[in-house]
């Protein structure tokens, strides 16, 4: 059985979600990578971003 | 009625440039028998990145293939659940919807048995959500191929 940490299990479906979210969402290979990894970052960012704000509600 | 000429002609102009932006789209890469835009949604749909490996895009099909069978392949290792139809439950019946987005995917996996009926460890979770949006991705592809071969996207 694979078990792979939350950040890992992120990281994965930020990277497999971002590709092909770039490949459908643009025309132009360039723009296509750019979209990649902008989705990529957002995917992490945000999940970062949302972690400390239950972090904080926690505390 | 009466027609002034310039509007007959400017309107004729028109649907003659749009017939040809249309069929310049429609022209597959290599400049055989193109495929019936149907035929590409469905292959799409059976076989993660095949509508556009049937268009050409091959870089472009491997990559799609490669995510989403590696997304799906992920879930399984990770012991996700693979909903059934009918079950009574909107959210099963929900969640049998994204699982059937892998076509040939959830086929084999009904047909072979793999996948948990019942999530129990965390892990199986993230596994779950992995399976369903894998699907989900690959209806997206399906209709971007679909796109691409009606000549909606460029």
């Amino acid at each position: 059985m694979f078990t792979p940490s939350h950040f890992t299990a992120v990281l994965l479906f930020a990277l497999f979600t971002s590709v092909v979210f770039g490949i459908t969402q643009r025309s132009e290979t360039r723009a296509m990578i750019r979209y990649g990894v902008y989705c990529f970052c957002l995917f992490v960012l945000g999940t970062i971003a949302a972690s400390w704000v239950m972090w904080l509600i926690k505390h | 009625m009466k027609v002034p000429s310039s509007k007959l002609v400017y309107s004729l102009e028109m649907s003659t440039a749009k017939a040809t932006t249309k069929d310049s789209a429609a022209k597959p890469a290599a400049g055989s028998k193109p495929y019936p835009a149907g035929l590409i949604l469905l292959a799409g749909w059976m076989i993660p990145g095949l509508g556009h490996f049937m268009q050409g895009k091959w870089i472009r099909a491997v990559l799609l293939f490669v995510s989403i069978t590696c997304m799906f392949a992920l879930g399984l290792a990770m012991h996700g659940k693979i909903y059934s139809a009918n079950t009574g439950d909107l959210l099963e019946t929900l969640g049998f919807i994204g699982n059937l987005g892998n076509g040939i995917l959830y086929v084999l996996s009904v047909f072979f048995g793999w996948g948990q009926n019942v999530v129990q460890v965390v892990t199986a979770d993230y596994g779950t959500k992995f399976i369903e949006v894998a699907g989900l991705l690959n209806f997206i592809s399906a209709v971007d191929a679909h796109s691409l071969r009606l000549g909606r996207k460029s």
